[in-house]
């Protein structure tokens, strides 16, 4: 089952490096895994897509919370969250009915084309991983995909609660 | 009033003084020059050469299984760092507190595959609790300190130094202070259990009709022998203990059953099978006690005691987990039990002690030693445990030898039996034994070995000579690679594929040639005399090499896939 993973760890070199080891160290899954620093320089926030059963699941969160930079480990996903996950996309748009169609399905989606080339459009879009997918999806049917980037999801939990120190 | 200005190789040494620091184990390269020169210029710290770096780390270990102290070593970067791997992941896998200070190449070099340039930091990541990249002077006292903190606290650990070249030469000075008392916000291990769950855990036990404790290596590391033994007279319960719990509770204890597992006794792992509640105390139900887990006593009610939540339900889950430190818990739940007029179901543990009783009986570590047959190893261990009056400090190597010390020599308190239990690391024992006997050379210390693994770090018998450690040495010369053996007999149609040790040396003439005492025990007539001797022999280190009998397999042994209490007990006959 896909969880997600919010994690405040201390913006330190070698803090990233520590995470993806464990994960890789204890085979465990990574679907996706941003990173930056937060508005307090000193901390590092990541959040990290991943899966498996229950158990597997309280291990990876202990496993992470027993690294020594890492300040609070949250699973997000039962909880009342937000996840959002940038999508860049160059598509296609040789002639006028697929570019008319691309800014359709564009629009619907609430996406925006960023860029035009002499053959091909840039798009952008926000939302979760569901609604990237449907937009890649649709966008197949209509046009050629030459290039993709997704920047795997960031999550934040809603209403007053925050993950701080 | 001007500061006073240190290098930083300076700054190492008066940082290690400050923590008390009384000894380094290591080996001097060009990276690390500097903190050598440092050592040279003062007299608190002494610094132990060994041979391999390797052994460095095993000394430093030793003396901190040994004393509780943090184990110190130093090693230059590159072949130097990447020997300590083997001894850092020992200690990782033991929870032994021990800080690695690695020389790297100067930070401007860093990247460039410089000579004896190896991301040390990185290769040990999997296999160390935390550790420092340190690139200014000022990063190195705050780093010792905090390693120091990390290293001791918590769930203790390796702790890694990284110290480039250039931050440590005499061009480079800077003001020196250290702050011992160390505070890091992402780092809080807890102490104390959740009220709730001792609340649990005392109704459970005191509803037990089949209870048993089994406590490990948490118990010997942070000293807690004394308040285990007071619980364990209250529960009037069984108890084992993991091959790294030895010494927990006295091996003599009446209520004691011996240790369970692979190798454990039946009794103790019959009592496992059958318990209704399982009292964990620092133990982590490692799959060499637990053997199928899936058939894992199937009808207890598991309470789990340790300071590592990862260590809890990773392999077993645990019905009432208690994260805290061992000790501190146990008087928690010795409170909790007063609180609520614990009394133990006196019919249910005399049935309880019947039941066991008959499992005794069975006597399964049982050996058979014809007068005029070859040695028996578990007969060398017997006599050993006699002539020490059950006193002595055992280190041992990784191997049959390893279980039969664990299963003949009892220990009567913590940090008496020292091994390489999680990790299994084959040339331990002398570098190990090594440690103990610096920090303690009134005491006998043994290493108990094989031909195989004394062979894995023999040269620190040069160290030994240097530094005067009288050791014995005591091998279990069985010619062979006897517990691979054991498996190739047992599991592979006694296809002994690469298990047989051909040329020998000479053992006596090696210990003889480094300077040493070599005595060879042949027949049984001779050992106990020859034993004594060896004992008797004060200021020298005697290397003692006992032919035993190369047939003897290590008995009770799980059966693979079973359950816990699926043994044999001997050649072809289960339990």
């Amino acid at each position: 089952m896909r969880r997600i993973l919010a994690i405040l760890m201390e913006n330190e070199p070698g803090s990233l490096s520590r995470i993806v080891g464990l994960f890789s160290q204890r085979a465990f899954n990574i679907e996706s895994l941003t990173v930056a620093p937060t508005d307090d320089n000193s901390l590092s926030r990541m959040t990290i897509a991943t899966s498996g059963d229950d158990r597997v699941l309280e291990q990876i969160v202990k496993q992470v919370n027993k690294l020594i930079d890492v300040i609070k480990i949250t699973d997000i996903t039962d909880r009342q969250h937000i996840e959002r996950e940038l999508l860049l996309v160059k598509v296609g748009a040789m002639n006028d009915k697929t570019r008319t169609e691309v800014k359709r399905i564009t629009d619907i989606f609430r996406g925006n084309i960023i860029d035009i080339g002499k053959q091909a459009y840039t798009l952008q879009l926000t939302g979760d991983n569901e609604k990237l997918n449907a937009f890649m999806n649709t966008l197949q049917h209509e046009t050629e995909i030459i290039e993709s980037v997704r920047s795997g999801c960031v999550g934040i939990a809603r209403g007053d609660k925050a993950l701080r120190i | 009033m001007t500061t006073e200005l240190f290098t930083g190789a300076e700054m190492v040494v008066k940082s290690l003084s400050a923590l008390k620091v009384k000894y380094i184990f290591g080996y001097p390269g060009g990276s690390v020059l500097d903190i050598y020169d440092a050592i040279f210029q003062q007299d608190e710290i002494e610094h132990i050469l060994v041979r391999h770096e390797q052994a460095a780390t095993h000394m430093a270990d030793g003396y901190s299984r040994a004393t509780g102290e943090v184990g110190v070593v130093l090693a230059t970067s590159g072949p130097g760092a990447t020997n300590c791997v083997t001894g850092i992941a020992t200690a990782y896998m033991d929870s032994i507190p021990m800080v690695v200070l690695a020389g790297q190449v100067a930070t401007s070099l860093i990247g460039d595959d410089a000579f004896q340039e190896t991301d040390i930091v990185g290769c040990t990541r999997p296999i160390i609790k935390h550790s420092f990249n340190c690139r200014s002077l000022a990063d190195i006292p705050d780093a010792i300190a905090k390693a120091f903190y990390l290293a001791r606290t918590g769930r203790p650990g390796p702790v890694v130094i990284e110290l480039p070249k250039d931050i440590l030469v005499p061009q480079n000075k800077g003001p020196f202070s250290i702050e011992t008392d160390v505070n890091i916000r992402s780092y809080n291990p807890t102490t104390k259990g959740h009220g709730k769950q001792i609340k649990k855990a005392a109704q459970t036990i005191a509803q037990a009709k089949k209870l048993v404790v089994y406590s490990g290596g948490g118990i010997v590391i942070s000293d807690a022998d004394e308040t285990l033994t007071t619980l364990v007279e209250k529960l009037k319960a069984p108890i084992t203990n993991t091959l790294m719990g030895l010494g927990g509770i006295s091996g003599t204890h009446k209520q004691f059953v011996g240790m369970l597992g692979m190798h454990g006794s039946l009794q103790a792992n019959k009592a496992m099978a059958n318990a209704d509640v399982i009292l964990a105390l620092g133990a982590r139900f490692d799959d060499r006690v637990t053997n199928n887990v899936e058939k894992f006593c199937p009808n207890a009610t598991i309470i789990h005691v340790d300071i590592d939540p990862t260590s809890i339900s990773k392999t077993i889950n645990a019905h009432i987990p208690v994260v805290g430190a061992v000790d501190y818990v146990m008087h928690q739940l010795i409170d909790e039990l007063n609180d609520i007029n614990y009394v133990p179901d006196e019919a249910a543990l005399s049935e309880w002690w019947q039941q066991i009783n008959l499992w005794r009986a069975v006597k399964s570590n049982h050996y058979e030693q014809s007068e005029t047959g070859k040695i028996k190893p578990q007969r060398v261990v017997e006599s050993m445990y006699k002539i020490t009056q059950g006193e002595a400090y055992v280190c041992s190597d990784v191997g049959q030898h390893q279980m039969f010390a664990a299963q003949y020599y009892p220990f009567a308190k913590p940090r008496q039996w020292i091994n390489s239990g999680g990790l299994g690391t084959m040339g331990f024992g002398l570098p190990a034994a090594m440690g103990v006997k610096l920090a303690f050379p009134d005491k006998h210390v043994i290493c108990i070995t094989g031909d195989g693994s004394i062979q894995m770090n023999i040269q620190e018998l040069s160290t030994c000579l240097q530094y005067n450690l009288s050791v014995v040495i005591v091998t279990l010369n069985n010619r062979s690679l006897g517990m691979v053996r054991q498996w190739q007999d047992m599991v592979y149609g006694g296809r002994h594929s690469s298990s047989y040790m051909e040329s020998l040396p000479d053992f006596i003439k090696i210990a003889e040639a480094y300077g040493h005492v070599g005595i060879k025990i042949d027949t049984l007539d001779e050992l106990d005399e020859k034993l004594s001797e060896a004992f008797a022999i004060k200021n020298r280190l005697v290397f003692v090499d006992v032919m035993v009998d190369e047939k003897e397999h290590v008995y009770p042994m799980q059966i693979k896939t079973g359950a816990i209490d699926e043994l044999w007990l001997k050649k072809g006959v289960k339990a």
